[in-house]
């Protein structure tokens, strides 16, 4: 074990808390004292089952929706096959006229050559690749493969997957921020029992409009956000003394959230939308937000229809969004301590259709960004000659790829949230 | 102290203030002269006016309200030029099948918004507000979600189920109606439980979530051997169909009994177990009367367990229960004003009903219910909403407060410059009937007056005295723009997500 285990009382943390209690003593002391605590206790309760990893770590999931072609961002080039079925669609190998990147030990796997951001990436050593992640019975519905893997549940019916985490592990004061999702609305995967996760689509939508029809109700607003608190006995079984304490809560995270969004970045982003939501979760990590999980989400990757060219653009957005964050994080000294995880509800079949596109398919790839990610191309790639009714056959479940983000990174105990035992290897260098 | 009597309250006490939290509770607010009637026709005939609602006229559902084809299954000729195209491997074909089926599910999805829209519009205009409060309730009970169902109508089908029955037989009606109901067989895959092999998911939520509560009285062999009974109830195109082929008719052991029972006889054993009337009756309590979180206190034991005997007594009628509880001293004891959080259907209906908004746009207050979490048709999982704490965090708080000032002002996020011209929304209306209530016209009645109406509960004296003071510096005058901004206040105010 690591020695942040009997020194809980670390650098961060009692910034963090310094900070609290000088911008709110002279209003709230009730509430620094409970946000305080809830800042601290899950912090200090959880312990990862991996040597070396940080106290403060943080998960930041990226969500392609629509389904990426994995075929076409892993690059089977070394499978005639492949060639075979996507006459059109197919990425020539390495050195050819606008050839797949080679990977280190690729052994006639590459990369599109439109991922040349998130390719640097793995070349130092800080990527990786889970092959062939899915799991049986593939549902290809987006909404229902979506819901699978949210709620890691194979019905889709379940609370979120990071939901649960949080309940698990952050119980009694709920923390304003430990989850954060970019978009309007909360993604179901980090829906949990006992609370909903933060969510804005702009960081200037984060507050109460009333000011913009009358700048002369900030300080009466002020006040309502201000006043009569009680304490936390009073608290659980008064909804008004509740109410009153999330109304501060609320004004409190929305000046945090604007003050750190405001910031300028320490590296430039590249101007596009996936950028843009990761350029905000950055600037909120600098802002040593007590948040553990933060989600993004970028659509538009159903693509049945002449696919080559709308498919470079995207994968050309997430390779250069995923290295303008990295290179923030590594210049903030962040990058040891967040992980991001990308994945698809599903990959698309292995033959092209009619149109120069594909249709909806089953087992993909998932990526991993860290200090901390064993690097390199991680399971095999699935075979592209037994497929089932034209599909591939998945090779790693995705719970097990969340059994090791909740064991390895979390601290998490992943058996309680996945509801049975899905751990097998770490995804982490040394794991 | 509270009071746990269920005793009638004495009609001499039935004043503005318990006839406009009857009005909350059992509906969605109203205005002040709609407060000012329900409080002249006294306590028994205001609940029984609220009780009784088909007898209140109101627009009817038509039958071609929605269209029920969309999903249905393909023709013959279509299957055959499915399975042709299959075997002659002929991508063209079954690409066009592909798109086909897509556009389908695309259209379905726009009549489920539409569904959605025309469900809140009923809930902003009904004259029988206890009815569409209800289906809301059953909806989150029985709850099923649009995504697995993957068909409007059969939701539709659903919502009407809970309209005609809301406030009907719980045993007869509602729990033996809901295992007939097609969207609720898809929805926990009944329609793949038979003979040979069983599906337990509606038998285990029948017990679950839908009578005993988790763990009560019931086993995990009752629910194995409840499924067989539910063996072969499946549905085709929009209707309940026993399909007797699938049916298991051995004899099954529940509850100790052994039988060749059916899914009815299912039911009646679920209702000779004692959890059966009291799990519903603390579902009722925490929608109509308090929803703090912790354990049910000793008063509120108490009224649970005369609620229990009064559903039990009136054979599973749930009339009788809501007409005792909504006449009873404890409903109107204080501990009960502003004990439930508003759910986020409640906050923009209650919003426009009370302080008379326009609706402005359906779609935009559904996609904001969307954001505040509850989609309607689309409850999170089989649990349906939690309800209570669980609506409220940050981000949520501000879109209830922005929603609320959207409804009065009719300007969005997105809208610059601001101009409350376009407000299209009198607040005069609210203060109108001051002189009626509280029979004085001082700035402060005025602001004492409204606190404690859209927030429906006697306001603090902090409060008051906030916005007296803001009322005084901008003029002391209740003017239009004042009582507007007043308005956008007193909705973002905390106390305005109690109901």
């Amino acid at each position: 074990m690591t020695d942040h285990n009997e020194h809980p009382w670390s650098r961060r943390l009692f910034l963090q808390q310094g900070v609290t209690l000088a911008s709110l003593a002279a209003t709230t002391p009730l509430f620094i004292e409970r946000s305080a605590r809830g800042v601290m206790l899950p912090l200090g309760s959880l312990v990862s089952s991996q040597a070396g990893v940080p106290e403060d770590r943080v998960l930041v999931v990226v969500q392609l929706g629509g389904g990426n072609d994995g075929l076409n961002t892993v690059i089977p080039y070394g499978s005639d096959d492949y060639y075979r079925l996507r006459p059109q669609l197919a990425i020539q190998a390495p050195g050819r006229d606008n050839g797949a990147l080679a990977i280190d030990g690729g052994d006639g796997i590459g990369l599109n050559p439109a991922m040349s951001g998130f390719k640097e990436l793995m070349d130092e050593g800080v990527a990786g690749i889970v092959q062939g992640v899915g799991y049986p019975n593939p549902n290809r519905s987006h909404f229902s493969s979506m819901d699978i893997w949210h709620t890691a549940d194979p019905q889709g019916k379940n609370n979120g997957w990071i939901g649960r985490y949080f309940d698990n592990t952050c119980s009694g004061t709920p923390n304003p921020e430990v989850g954060v999702a970019i978009g309007r609305q909360a993604p179901l995967a980090m829906q949990g029992a006992s609370q909903l996760p933060v969510s804005f689509e702009r960081a200037e939508l984060f507050r109460w409009m009333g000011t913009d029809m009358d700048p002369q109700l900030e300080d009466p607003y002020e006040q309502i956000a201000r006043t009569n608190h009680a304490g936390p006995v009073e608290e659980e079984r008064s909804q008004n003394a509740f109410l009153k304490r999330t109304t501060l809560d609320a004004r409190v995270s929305s000046d945090k959230v604007r003050r750190a969004v405001a910031q300028t970045p320490l590296v430039s982003y590249p101007n596009s939308n996936l950028a843009g939501q990761l350029r905000m979760v950055g600037s909120m990590i600098r802002a040593e937000l007590p948040t553990r999980v933060y989600y993004v989400t970028l659509g538009g990757f159903d693509t049945h229809a002449n696919q080559v060219g709308q498919h470079a653009r995207l994968l050309e957005q997430v390779g250069n969004a995923l290295n303008a964050f990295y290179r923030d994080l590594q210049a903030q000294g962040n990058s040891g301590r967040v992980m991001t995880m990308v994945f698809s509800e599903f990959g698309r079949r292995v033959a092209q259709n009619g149109s120069s596109g594909t249709d909806h398919g089953t087992a993909a790839p998932m990526y991993f960004i860290g200090d901390m990610v064993r690097p390199g191309l991680l399971g095999t790639h699935p075979s592209l000659t037994r497929l089932d009714e034209g599909d591939l056959v998945h090779n790693t479940d995705f719970r097990t790829v969340y059994a090791s983000v909740l064991e390895d990174w979390m601290g998490a105990d992943s058996n309680g949230i996945l509801g049975g035992t899905w751990k097998t290897e770490s995804l982490l260098r040394g794991g | 102290m509270t009071t746990t009597s269920l005793k009638k309250i004495n009609p001499r006490s039935f004043d503005y203030w318990k006839a406009q939290h009857l009005l909350n509770r059992a509906g969605f607010g109203g205005q002040p002269d709609q407060v000012l009637a329900l409080r002249n026709r006294g306590s028994e005939d205001a609940v029984d006016y609220l009780l009784d609602f088909q007898k209140v006229r109101e627009e009817p559902v038509l039958a071609d309200q929605f269209d029920s084809t969309i999903m249905q299954p393909r023709s013959e000729s279509d299957r055959r030029a499915l399975r042709q195209a299959r075997q002659s491997g002929n991508e063209a074909a079954l690409e066009r099948q592909r798109t086909m089926r897509q556009e389908r599910q695309r259209a379905d999805r726009r009549q489920m918004a539409t569904m959605q829209d025309w469900w809140l519009e009923r809930m902003i205009e009904t004259p029988r507000p206890l009815q569409e409060k209800l289906v809301l309730f059953w909806h989150g009970h029985f709850a099923t979600g649009y995504r697995p169902v993957e068909d409007s109508y059969h939701m539709f089908l659903q919502n009407q189920f809970f309209r005609n029955n809301g406030i009907g037989n719980f045993k007869d009606e509602l729990v033996r109606g809901i295992i007939r109901d097609p969207a609720m067989i898809k929805y926990l895959n009944n329609n793949q439980n038979n003979r040979n092999s069983p599906n337990e998911n509606l038998a285990r939520e029948l017990m679950e979530l839908f009578t005993l509560g988790e763990g009560r009285d019931y086993s995990e062999d009752d629910i194995k051997e409840g499924a067989r009974t539910l063996t072969g109830y499946t549905f085709r195109d929009d209707e309940f169909q026993y399909n007797s082929r699938n049916h298991d008719d051995g004899s099954k052991m529940i509850f100790g009994r052994r039988g060749n029972w059916d899914g009815d006889d299912f039911v009646e054993l679920i209702f000779s177990r004692p959890s059966a009337s009291r799990f519903i009756c603390e579902k009722l309590y925490r929608y109509f009367v308090n929803d703090a979180p912790g354990g049910f206190t000793k008063a509120q034991e108490s009224v649970l367990r005369k609620m229990s005997a009064t559903l039990v007594k009136n054979k599973w009628e749930l009339k009788p229960v809501l007409r005792q509880l909504f006449l009873s001293e404890h409903f109107y004891d204080e501990e009960n004003y502003g004990a439930c959080i508003k759910s986020p259907a409640q906050l923009v209906v209650q919003c426009i009903r009370s302080l008379h908004t326009p609706a402005r746009s359906l779609r935009k207050l559904n996609e904001a219910c969307g954001y505040m979490g509850q989609s309607l048709f689309n409850p999170p999982s089989v649990k349906g909403w939690e309800g209570g704490r669980k609506w409220i965090n940050t981000s949520t708080l501000f879109i209830r407060q922005n929603i609320a000032l959207y409804l009065l002002t009719g300007r969005d996020e997105r809208a610059q410059p601001w101009d409350s011209a376009s407000a299209d929304f009198s607040a005069r209306t609210l203060v109108e009937h001051l002189d009626d209530i509280s029979g004085r016209d001082t700035v402060r009645d005025g602001v004492v007056y409204l606190l404690r109406f859209a927030h429906s509960t006697p306001p603090d004296d902090d409060r008051v005295q906030q916005w007296v003071t803001y009322v005084n510096e901008r003029g002391g005058r209740l003017d239009e723009q004042t009582l507007l901004n007043l308005l956008a206040l007193i909705t973002a105010a905390p106390e305005y997500q109690l109901c």
